[in-house]
Parts: C-alpha cells; sequence; structure tokens
C-alpha cells in the first residue's frame, strides 16, 4: 500500500469567460467564472485511483490551493473515490505566480507528510504553463516523470511510468518518493460514486461552515471525521514574503485586448458562381494550381 | 556574466530547430541589450556541432558532453545547468517549449528562484514600473502571450529575480543565420562538476521517438479546421480537398480536443505556427491562440457558418456557408479550372 497525494486545481471554464474575467490589476477574476475541476487534474486522480484498485490500504489525500469555493473539487474528488481532501487558502496567496505556489504547495506536503507518490495534471486550463508540478518536485527534492500515459508498476522502492513525448513515448522507471504530471491521454476519471456522494456529500471545510447557516448535525458529524481540513499560509508553516504577489519574480506588466487588424475582406457567398470565381481567382494568382 | 543564453536541445544526432530559432532572436536581443550570446547544449557525442551553432552568431558555446546527459532525463539537465548559471549569471535564458524544455525549465527556474513565461509568443526589451514599490527598471525582458482562453495578451516581465526565463514553441521565431564564417568561443563544461549520484535516480528504459509524417511548418497552403467542422468525419472533406490542391490538413485547439483531428495536427499557441502564402479556416471561430499561430499567412480565406467570427476580420475571403457543400464544390471547381 502507497501514499498518495494528488494536487488539483478549480480552474475558470475557459470556454465560457464573459468580460469581467480579468481585475484591473491583470490577474483572474475568479468570482465572475463558472468553476471546474481542472481536466488533466482528474487524469492524476484516475491513476492514483488505479494504484489503489491494485494495491488495498493506499490512502489518497487531495490537495488544493484557492479560495474557499475550491473546497468543491475536493468534495467531487471524494465522491470519486480520494479519502481525504485539503484546501489552502488565505488572502496571503493571492495572485501567486507558479513559483510562489509551488512554494506553497510543497510547505503543505511537507506538513502533511512527504508520500511515496504526489501525482498532479500535467497543466490546467487557465495558464497552460505545465510548470507547478515540475517546481513542486525541485521544492522537494524529489524525482518527476511528467506527462504520464500510465503507470506500468509500483512496488516498495521504485515505479514505472510511460511517458507521451511531442513525437513517440518513452518508458521510465524512478525511485519513490516522486512526483508524476499526467498528460491528457492517461485514462479518464471514473464517475461519482452513488454510494460516496451520500457519505460525503456534507463534508465541508471550516469556513463553508461558518459561511453557511447550515444545520448544526452536519458540522457536528465532521468534526469528530474531518475528511476535509482547510489550512491558512501559518498553519503549513510558509514564509510569507514567498508568497502571493510578492513572492511571485514574474509580473503581470499589462494585459490587452487584441484587436486584429481587419483587412478588407470580400464576403462571397456559397454560390456555385462565387466559388468557382474564387477558385479560377487563386490559380491565376497562381496562388493555387 | 549578464548574458542571453539560450539551451539548445539536442535530439537523435541533432540541434531542434526551436534552438536555432531561439538563437536568432537571442542575437537581436543580446544586440539592444549590448551583451553577448551564449548557447549551452548538454548531451552526448556532441563533436561537430560548433560550425552549426556558431552560425547563428554565437559569441560563447558552452559544451558538456558526458553519458550522462543522453537521452535527456530531468535531474542531470537541472544540475549542469543550474551549476553552470550559478557562475555564468546570464540575465536572460531562453528553452524551446518542447517536451524537453517544458520538463526542465520549471526544475530550473525553481531551483534559481527565478520567473519563467511558458509558450511566449513574442519577446521584447522595454521598461518597467513598479509604481507600488517607486522602481523603475530599465531592459528588461517583455515576455508576450496570450493568456486566459485567449481573451487577452499579457506582457510579463521579470523585475528582480535572475535569469529571466521563457519558453517558446518551435516556430514562432524565425531562424537566420548571421555568417556561415562566424566562430563562437567554444568553453567545454565538465559535467561531473555538478552531477551527483541523486541525480541518476531516473532511468529511460525504452524510448520510441517517430519523426512526424506531417510536415504543416513548411507547406504553403494550410487547412485547419476548427470546432464548426462538426466531427472526425467531416475533416475527411479537408483532407480531400488538402489531397486534389496539395495542401496540409491543421486543426484548432478545440478540434482536437473534441477529438475530430490529432494533437500533431494543432495550430496555435499551443501548438505549431505556420506561414502559409494560403490558409484556408474551415469552421474556426479564431481566438486570439488560434490567431497567434497563423497570423503571417500571406492570404486567408474563411469558410464559416457564422458571419461575425472573429477570424473573418483577418480573412482575404469570406465564404458563408456549410463545409458540407461548399468543400467538394472547391474541389470540383480546381479539377476543371486547373491546367
Amino acid at each position: 500500500m502507497y501514499k498518495i497525494i494528488v494536487l488539483a486545481k478549480q480552474v475558470p471554464d475557459t470556454r465560457n469567460v464573459g468580460k469581467d474575467a480579468m481585475k484591473a490589476d491583470g490577474t483572474v477574476n475568479r468570482a465572475a467564472l463558472p468553476a471546474i475541476f481542472n481536466p488533466e487534474d482528474l487524469n492524476a486522480l484516475e491513476l492514483a485511483l488505479l494504484i489503489k484498485d491494485r494495491y488495498p490500504g493506499t490512502t489518497i489525500v487531495l490537495l488544493t490551493m484557492g479560495p474557499v469555493r475550491a473546497a468543491e473539487i475536493l468534495r467531487e474528488g471524494l465522491y470519486r473515490g480520494a479519502d481525504a481532501g485539503f484546501l489552502l487558502t488565505d488572502k496571503a496567496f493571492a495572485g501567486s505566480d507558479t513559483l510562489a505556489t509551488s512554494y506553497a504547495l510543497s510547505c503543505a506536503i511537507r506538513k502533511i507528510g512527504l508520500p511515496d507518490i504526489i501525482l498532479a495534471g500535467r497543466q490546467a486550463i487557465d495558464g497552460d504553463t505545465a510548470q507547478v508540478g515540475p517546481q513542486v518536485a525541485e521544492k522537494l527534492g524529489i524525482p518527476q516523470i511528467t506527462y504520464a500515459e500510465d503507470i506500468l508498476s509500483v512496488d516498495n522502492r521504485t515505479v514505472r511510468v510511460k511517458r507521451r513525448l511531442e513525437r513517440g513515448f518513452e518508458l521510465v522507471e524512478s525511485v519513490l518518493p516522486v512526483l508524476v504530471t499526467a498528460h491528457s491521454t492517461a485514462p479518464e476519471c471514473r464517475p461519482r460514486n452513488a454510494r460516496r456522494l451520500m457519505q460525503f456529500k456534507r463534508a465541508t471545510t471550516l469556513s463553508e461552515r461558518h459561511h453557511s447557516a447550515d444545520d448544526y448535525l452536519a458540522a457536528q458529524t465532521h468534526s469528530t471525521e474531518p475528511v476535509l481540513t482547510e489550512w491558512c499560509a501559518k498553519d503549513v508553516n510558509s514564509d510569507l514574503l514567498q508568497l502571493g504577489l510578492g513572492g511571485s519574480p514574474t509580473k503581470v506588466r499589462q494585459v490587452e485586448n487584441i484587436v486584429f487588424q481587419a483587412k478588407e475582406s470580400k464576403v462571397l457567398s456559397a454560390a456555385d458562381d462565387d466559388i468557382e470565381w474564387l477558385i479560377q481567382e487563386l490559380i491565376s494568382q497562381h496562388t493555387i494550381g | 556574466m549578464n548574458n542571453v543564453c539560450v539551451y539548445c536541445e539536442f535530439e537523435e544526432g541533432s540541434i531542434q530547430d526551436v534552438s536555432f530559432e531561439l538563437l536568432t532572436k537571442g542575437r537581436s536581443l543580446a544586440n539592444q541589450l549590448g551583451c553577448k550570446l551564449e548557447a549551452l547544449v548538454l548531451g552526448s557525442g556532441l563533436d561537430g556541432l560548433e560550425k552549426e551553432i556558431s552560425r547563428y552568431g554565437v559569441d560563447m558555446l558552452y559544451i558538456a558532453d558526458d553519458k550522462r546527459l543522453y537521452p535527456y532525463t530531468t535531474l542531470p539537465h537541472t544540475a549542469v545547468a543550474t551549476g553552470l548559471f550559478r557562475e555564468t549569471q546570464p540575465q536572460i535564458v531562453l528553452m524551446g517549449a518542447t517536451s524537453i524544455g517544458r520538463d526542465l525549465g520549471p526544475r530550473i527556474s525553481s531551483s534559481l528562484g527565478s520567473g519563467l513565461t511558458a509558450d511566449c509568443t513574442n519577446l521584447e526589451i522595454g521598461e518597467y514600473e513598479d509604481k507600488k514599490a517607486g522602481k523603475r527598471y530599465d531592459n528588461l525582458l517583455y515576455q508576450i502571450r496570450p493568456a486566459f482562453g485567449g481573451n487577452i495578451v499579457a506582457t510579463i516581465v521579470n523585475p528582480d529575480n535572475r535569469p529571466q526565463m521563457a519558453t517558446v514553441r518551435e516556430g514562432v521565431m524565425k531562424k537566420e543565420i548571421v555568417s556561415e564564417t562566424h566562430q563562437a568561443e567554444l568553453i567545454r563544461v565538465d559535467a561531473g562538476k555538478y552531477l551527483r549520484e541523486e541525480d541518476l535516480v531516473v532511468r529511460i528504459l525504452e524510448r520510441q521517438i517517430e519523426s512526424s509524417k506531417i510536415n504543416l511548418k513548411n507547406s504553403s497552403i494550410v487547412i485547419a479546421g476548427g470546432y464548426g467542422v462538426g466531427s472526425r468525419e467531416n475533416f475527411n472533406l479537408l483532407f480531400e480537398l488538402a489531397h486534389a490542391i496539395g495542401a496540409e490538413v491543421g486543426a484548432s485547439r478545440a478540434a482536437v480536443d473534441a477529438g475530430y483531428a490529432d494533437k500533431e495536427r494543432q495550430i496555435g499557441q499551443t501548438g505549431i505556427t505556420v506561414r502559409p502564402k494560403l490558409y484556408i479556416a474551415c469552421g474556426i471561430s479564431g481566438q486570439i491562440q488560434h490567431i497567434a499561430g497563423m497570423q503571417d499567412a500571406a492570404m486567408v480565406i474563411s469558410i464559416n457558418n457564422d458571419p461575425a467570427a472573429p477570424i473573418n476580420k483577418l480573412a482575404d475571403y469570406v465564404i458563408q456557408g456549410n463545409l458540407e457543400n461548399i468543400i467538394p464544390r472547391m474541389i470540383r471547381y480546381y479539377r476543371k479550372n486547373v491546367k
């Protein structure tokens, strides 16, 4: 049996972006957007669940950093088979770039205890940077295997992983502990389990219990069985100077809405005459033919 | 010290194109900054690369030739690169946004505590004012990239930390030889000085690199399909047109994500950048990330149901209607009219 931590991120659904998406300081206005479980983090969760299937007794802990509402994806993970969830939330984290984020996550991982395997999605759809996984591994001083398509085997000391590269693949073996990032070609995450949904739908974080006047009993139940834990910057012994905007080496200098330099387009209909005219035009210009 | 350094990727016996493209960009940045251009190659069996790399205007070429550095694994390359950068103190480090660069870049940036911007579509030199701290910075690297679903373009700077790091996809920058006879100063790096036993804990058991059969980047006509194509079957129409007129087929990210086309056909910020003489956009709406990969096309035809699709603004010709009945007639009229 193995101890696994899965890093997950709640991301704005960038397919449905509105006008209020950005704040004046150039950071993302998450409140204005629908939020989802980052797709490749679900692939990472599935790779963890497959290990748990093979080695009963394996525990899977989900770790996320974000606003209070990010607890939604922790519950989503519980429904699908994770054992516990940790939410890192603090104003001090606001505006963190990838380096400050990976620092905060690495502090939380040390606090939970370094597991055998850390899994994370290759990248999040709101930034596509693919940086946080490798940076967390570096901060923890452990090896990394990026772009995992499959975890072929795990034994007491090593893990074998199939990596998807731009043009081809690699089979690699690493010692444990290791951080593995999941590629979108890794197995799709299993759906919610109905029994687990009933079991965990009332699992809440401290802030959620404070913010809602939810029934007293639910809070009671979870104070004896805390599946979801909420931590602030101080709880994970992090250095405030390395967090948030101040702890981020990269600064957003400027954001611009892009205005295309419109060309004078010639609009054609789908009528035979128009299409034949265009083809003749292209041939006479030697663009085709 | 304080130079521009390009990490040159060595794979299957040669330096990757993206590295030459970055050397060309690095040369122009170094000229603007009045500093030198450095190239770093890590690998094994690297003899005879000096001339090929030098001609892009490289001043100093660092080569670490060591069996433990090939094939690429994360930790040994990180150890040698960071060890060297601590001594040479480059102000800018550029890498390809490839499988290797996107694995190595963040590891180096974390180790050196420096900022890294992924998938830049442009790099410039400029000033920055930190109003809160009341500080002004000159000659920073502007790392420019579309962000956030392609709705905006962000300019990122790293005011205080060095090196300023950026990754760039293949094809975004243009490679240009400065002089065939240019000679870089060759500096041999002893990898053993930086490598430790614990850097060798990841082993490659098997490796299969296929050379790409698709040559989108160099195709003079590109027919690209978007989400509006509607299905993988409908993409066959694009292949039929491509076959008829001698083109290559590309796709938008939305089409790739929907499973209509393979990832290696993706055009845009996180895919391939193309500069064809004709670009036929089929059912593509035209998010910034996609535009970033095709905006240098000499001529654009947009076939779209939606008269308000943003890509139409870039198009020389807009055909309004359904692909299913337009493309077969394009093929028919091409065959009828071509000599």
